[in-house]
């Protein structure tokens, strides 16, 4: 395990999480160092999602707690737990009726930043995010898919948090553009050094960005491995991934015109 | 046309007429929206009570006008003043369409929108007034058009008890057997129908968002 010097930046403690009968998440312990990435792999159903919105309690957990900076988050005010969390999701959810700079300066706004200074903020992260000035007076519904996914994270970033939550952030879009979009993740986070917990199912973007892989299966954690630990892994989960992603492009290439 | 030259002759009457019923469209539709938007937001976030309260929007208009206006007449601060009893009368008409619209407005909002605003830390408040409202105002304001077409067809049914509107003429033109008469009353009631709904059209449009 990593070493625990300086307290975990997010924490799971035995957390579970039912809903209508059903066990989402069972008995879940996992530690975010501060300044890494952290993805949580697994399928559909296995827990991941649920186990971000835990963090920035769009969840509450039936049992267990989840620790942020140290304090139980169910202590925290929840508005001031929100700002202080960058959240990124597949759909984006932009809002259609703001323009790309209102959408991005929306959390500095709403916590009294003054004019000029948002508006420094917005340019800023525009260009953070590989994005034009000219976007910035755009309507979501003008925008590319991959332009609208760097906005969302560009308004995730917004105020400067110190956690980012990314559900699947680049799964809706084209495999060139999340290439591109993936790049920009490493060279972002080598200069921000952001807390992330990425959720994802594709094993590819997991060992590409995370420092660590959580394993989810079922609604428990796995394993949690780094990503070279993770290609080599005997668990047999692991490994069952691990072949899928070697056979993938193998088998594909072998099937040919029929 | 005899027609228009009885309105020419009785311009002051028909003005005067018009007034009264501008009036009571006006006020009911008012307070149809000030009990019926908040209402339908109410309901569009708490799903449970949405069958009963649309349910019951239904039965009130499904009660004959006339009759409803006649049950309500022998209520004692109602009746004294039967402008008023009209005012509550079409109100309740009024509500139907401007709840179940603002119900579908809100809850046609995206819900990745109302994720990330949520995940974001804005405030129930700010999510209602900075994202909701102007996402379903279109809708909203498209159910307030159909209660204000429905208050000003409505509205000359309330001469029948003395509330006064443009009704007056029709009821008088029935009495009368005179065609003039009816239609000086139906005649500035459709044109108002047709300002309210161009109107409200407009304003929907101004206020659509992007």
């Amino acid at each position: 395990m990593h070493p625990a010097s300086a307290p975990p930046v997010i924490e799971f403690r035995d957390v579970s999480y039912r809903v209508a009968g059903t066990q989402v998440l069972s008995g879940f312990d996992l530690q975010v160092q501060s300044g890494e990435t952290v993805v949580l792999l697994g399928r559909s159903g296995s827990g991941k999602t649920t186990s971000l919105k835990l963090v920035n309690r769009l969840l509450t957990p039936s049992s267990g707690e989840v620790r942020v900076n140290a304090v139980s988050n169910a202590e925290v005010d929840l508005i001031r737990l929100r700002r202080g969390i960058g959240y990124v999701i597949q759909d984006v959810g932009l809002f259609p009726h703001f323009t790309v700079e209102r959408n991005i300066g929306l959390v500095p706004k709403i916590e009294g930043w003054p004019e000029d200074r948002i508006r420094t903020r917005v340019e800023e992260l525009l260009q953070m995010a590989g994005l034009t000035p000219e976007i910035a007076t755009r309507y979501p519904h003008q925008l590319s898919g991959g332009q609208r996914q760097r906005v969302g994270v560009a308004r995730a970033l917004g105020a400067d948090p110190e956690i980012l939550l990314m559900d699947e952030p680049f799964g809706a879009l084209d495999p060139l553009t999340r290439d591109e979009l993936q790049r920009e993740f490493l060279l972002l986070q080598q200069r921000l050094h952001k807390t992330v917990l990425f959720v994802t199912h594709d094993l590819r973007e997991a060992l590409r960005l995370g420092s660590r892989i959580a394993l989810m299966d079922a609604g428990r954690l796995v394993t949690v491995l780094t990503p070279v630990e993770f290609l080599r892994s005997t668990d047999s989960l692991a490994s069952a991934y691990v072949r899928a992603l070697g056979g993938d492009l193998e088998s594909a290439a072998k099937r040919g015109p029929s | 046309m005899n027609v228009f030259r009885f309105i020419l002759q009785n311009h002051d009457q028909v003005l005067e007429l018009t007034m009264e019923h501008l009036r009571l469209v006006g006020f009911s539709t008012l307070f149809a929206m000030l009990i019926g938007i908040p209402l339908g937001i109410f309901i569009a976030h708490r799903p449970r009570f949405n069958k009963p309260v649309l349910a019951s929007a239904n039965i009130i208009q499904t009660i004959p006008s006339l009759a409803l206006f006649g049950f309500l007449l022998p209520v004692p601060w109602l009746g004294d003043r039967t402008d008023r009893l009209a005012i509550l009368a079409l109100t309740l008409y009024a509500l139907l369409p401007i709840i179940r619209n603002t119900y579908t407005g809100i809850r046609g909002v995206d819900s990745a929108v109302m994720e990330a605003g949520r995940g974001m830390g804005l405030t129930e408040s700010q999510l209602l007034f900075q994202v909701e409202l102007p996402l379903a105002v279109s809708v909203i304001l498209s159910g307030v058009r159909v209660a204000v077409v429905i208050s000003v067809g409505l509205a000359t049914i309330a001469a029948a008890i003395g509330a006064g509107g443009l009704g007056e003429f029709i009821f008088r033109g029935l009495a009368m057997v005179d065609d003039r008469v009816i239609l000086a009353g139906a005649i500035p009631a459709a044109l108002l129908a047709l300002v309210a709904d161009f109107g409200v059209g407009w304003v929907e449009r101004r206020l659509q968002p992007q």
